[in-house]
């Protein structure tokens, strides 16, 4: 599955998503929700800047893997998998939980669609040849 | 007479303060972020709190961006 498609299921399934960025370590976009590119890289580029400054609140070697701001009018979500990196934005008092259930299956969907660090895809079914076909 | 209206003031009174009560502590929710680690571990800073600026600061930068 690719990231466009990974996108689309994640707004498709949660209703309080309402815009979502895949992204990579150095900030580059991979996919986005939005139409607008400027917009997904701005958002790509505060929720990195969010993961940076998270990393900073503890000092011990510890990596963060997710974070999540509460506002006012919204929420954002912030969540890490090695190099992969997803951002989405809430409704305001969203499903914590859900959430983030949903971003890490996206995640993990997007990265199914290969690139280096992408985890083994399942083995496609081989069919025989009939002895006569070789 | 007298006896019923100082009741009836006694009660509008503890009405009036529960309210307050209320209100102040769920009536605005102060934004906050929360930040989870690789080692299971969680740490929760509300707005106001001299860690949490930076990092909601972030945030409302992220959903400007979104919505703008």
């Amino acid at each position: 599955m690719d990231a466009a498609q990974a996108l689309a299921d994640l707004t498709e399934i949660s209703s309080q998503i309402e815009a979502a960025v895949l992204f990579d370590a150095s900030g580059a976009v991979q996919g986005s929700t939005l139409a607008d590119e400027g917009k997904a890289q701005g958002l790509a580029e505060a929720a990195a800047r969010l993961l940076e400054r998270a990393d900073a609140v503890r000092a011990e070697d510890v990596a963060v893997t997710q974070v999540e701001a509460a506002l006012a009018d919204g929420c954002v979500f912030v969540v890490r998998d090695d190099d992969r990196r997803i951002a989405a934005t809430t409704v305001a008092n969203p499903t914590v939980g859900l959430v983030f259930y949903d971003l890490k299956s996206c995640l993990r969907d997007a990265a199914g669609s290969g690139g280096a660090g992408a985890p083994d895809e399942k083995p496609k079914r081989r069919t025989r040849k009939k002895p006569d076909e070789a | 007479m007298k006896r019923r209206l100082l009741a009836l003031l006694g009660f509008a009174t503890g009405v009036l303060a529960g309210s307050v009560v209320l209100r102040r502590q769920f009536g605005k929710r102060r934004d906050r972020v929360e930040v989870y680690f690789d080692d299971g571990a969680m740490v929760s800073y509300t707005d106001g709190a001299v860690e949490a600026s930076p990092l909601l600061d972030a945030a409302r930068d992220a959903l400007n961006a979104a919505r703008s």
